[in-house]
């Protein structure tokens, strides 16, 4: 990790502000993302958190700041473009295609996302499909999925398009231990293979145990930032996060 | 009352083809086009000038009308609906009215308000039947347009089931954002879909020149079938749009068959029973069924009190 200091980061976000109104959801958020690394974002609800991955992902216009992703300034781009050029994203509540099969949702992911061909795009929807354990609910309709299976698509469909990046939203909300397991499994894995990942999640025990980085937000600015034990020993963290107590 | 029927069924195709192309622009680019229906009779006009201006004949006229109408609907997408869906949810339909409005006035300036039909240009085929047992004319001509309808909205159903395009289109339809941030260009999307429903359009326009005649200020009566068989059937599938456009038919037919008056008002009667029954379905599943709903409407208890309020 040390060694990957010098590295350019793959996105970088500079003074980036948003807000809705009078309401100002980010300021002035800065964020450099390292390739290959995991990092993790945590904060209460309401940090601004994300709202940032929003402005990443391109979901809307930041009101000020600059962002760009391998070197491509990424103002004024869309979310299809961001998308393509390498960067996917899940929601926190799953928005699975409804009216399609799981295999579709992939399909089209890997067509559009990742510009395949048929061939190509039906080759890594089944490769995704593998992966995520969601073989047997390939031709099932995505409004028939139960939760854990509605995550586990969310993050296919994003692993469809291709990424070089990553931004997950709370994927492991709701779930029980062992499927939990597996998902900590799965994000390892992806890991391991050059997959650059920012991982937002409140259940800090699954969260701990991929990130090699953390930054925690309060109220849309970043509080804290480095080793993920620094900043959870961090005495404002602790405030921010677990809340001022009344006592 | 079977010979109805037939007729009756066979008209839906019609209706069909009219309707899928206003569903897909509404369930598509989420947008009512109140043009849809002077859009069908640009496509009649333009076939008719084909044929009896440039003296092309039927079939290389329709060849040659649908494509340049998804060309026209690809163009307004592009220049003018995309502009308008930015600004909020009135623009875009005023925008229609203002273009239905100057469809009407173009046509009628450009072709005169005559009605005009492609009936005397195919020969035999407007008038030629087969003799059914039981004594029944089956017109040649509605069953081949019936037939038509259910090759194009097949293809359609294919296109939109089987080709990235349509995958893109249907996901898209679902969720617009989760679409983008698939990769899915929603511009591209909506241009596509505005090409193809304009096409529809055109060729419900035709199908009504075929069968009976067009004038400029046809459009909107179309349109309000379309709507008919939008309702009647359900937004967002196409399976649904040839049930609704069927239903239509059949009840036109049914109704004509009490009186000639009586045919388009039945038509307007089974699309209003089904639109109150959906309104209050939807209100009885608010309030937790039709028993807490009619208690509530008969009795004027506090629940709807509680919801006007």
């Amino acid at each position: 990790m040390r060694a990957v200091v010098t590295a350019d980061p793959i996105l970088r976000a500079r003074g980036v502000n948003k807000s809705y109104g009078a309401l100002k959801v980010l300021h002035d958020v800065d964020i450099d993302v390292l390739p290959g690394e995991a990092l993790g974002i945590v904060g209460p609800n309401g940090a601004g958190k994300t709202t940032l991955f929003g402005a990443l992902a391109g979901s809307f216009p930041v009101t000020s700041g600059a962002i760009s992703f391998n070197g491509i300034d990424l103002t004024g781009t869309r979310a299809s473009d961001r998308c393509q050029l390498g960067i996917a994203r899940t929601h926190q509540v799953p928005r699975p295609f409804l009216g399609m099969t799981v295999f579709e949702n992939l399909l089209v992911a890997a067509q559009s996302g990742a510009r395949l061909d048929a061939a190509a795009a039906t080759g890594r929807a089944a490769d995704v499909l593998r992966r995520t354990g969601l073989a047997d609910a390939a031709n099932r309709p995505a409004a028939a999925l139960g939760l854990l299976d509605r995550k586990r698509l969310e993050v296919a469909r994003a692993l469809a398009t291709g990424p070089k990046l990553i931004l997950l939203d709370e994927i492991g909300g709701g779930l029980t231990e062992s499927e939990l397991i597996a998902l900590v499994d799965l994000i390892q894995s992806l890991r391991s293979e050059g997959l650059t990942i920012v991982w937002i999640e409140h259940i800090l025990h699954a969260l701990m145990r991929v990130v090699t980085r953390l930054i925690c937000m309060s109220e849309g600015r970043i509080l804290a930032e480095g080793e993920p034990r620094d900043v959870m020993a961090n005495a404002e963290v602790q405030r921010a996060y677990l809340g001022s107590s009344p006592e | 009352m079977l010979e109805a029927i037939l007729q009756g069924v066979l008209l839906g195709g019609y209706y069909a083809v009219l309707a899928a192309g206003l569903s897909l622009m509404f369930g598509v680019v989420r947008f009512i086009n109140l043009a849809h229906g002077d859009m069908a009779v640009l496509g009649a006009m333009l076939a008719l000038w084909l044929v009896q201006v440039m003296g092309l004949n039927v079939p290389m006229a329709i060849a040659l009308t649908l494509p340049a109408m998804g060309a026209i609907g690809w163009l307004l997408q592009r220049l003018i609906f995309e502009r308008a869906l930015r600004g909020g949810f009135l623009i875009p339909i005023l925008t229609t009215i203002g273009l239905a409005a100057t469809l009407q006035n173009g046509m009628f300036a450009a072709f005169g308000s005559d009605t005009k039909s492609l009936g005397a240009h195919i020969g035999s085929l407007s008038w030629a039947s087969w003799h059914l047992p039981g004594d029944i004319f089956l017109g040649k001509l509605p069953v081949y347009m019936f037939l038509t309808a259910l090759v194009v909205l097949g293809g359609l159903h294919l296109i939109l089931t089987r080709t990235g395009f349509g995958r893109a289109v249907r996901a898209t339809a679902s969720d617009p954002e989760a679409a983008a941030l698939c990769g899915i260009d929603a511009r591209r999307v909506h241009r596509g879909a505005a090409a193809i429903a304009v096409a529809l359009a055109g060729l419900a326009g035709i199908f009504l020149a075929l069968r009976a005649q067009v004038t400029p200020f046809s459009g909107p009566m179309m349109l309000i079938f379309a709507f008919e068989a939008v309702v009647i059937g359900g937004i967002g599938s196409l399976r649904g749009t040839l049930i609704g456009g069927i239903a239509l038919g059949l009840a036109q037919a049914m109704g004509g068959m009490i009186s000639p008056q009586f045919s388009i008002l039945a038509g307007h009667c089974l699309f209003l029973a089904i639109l109150a029954l959906r309104m209050t379905e939807a209100a009885a599943s608010e309030r937790g069924g039709w028993r807490n709903t009619l208690t509530a409407v008969l009795f004027n208890r506090s629940q709807i009190k509680g919801r006007l309020s």
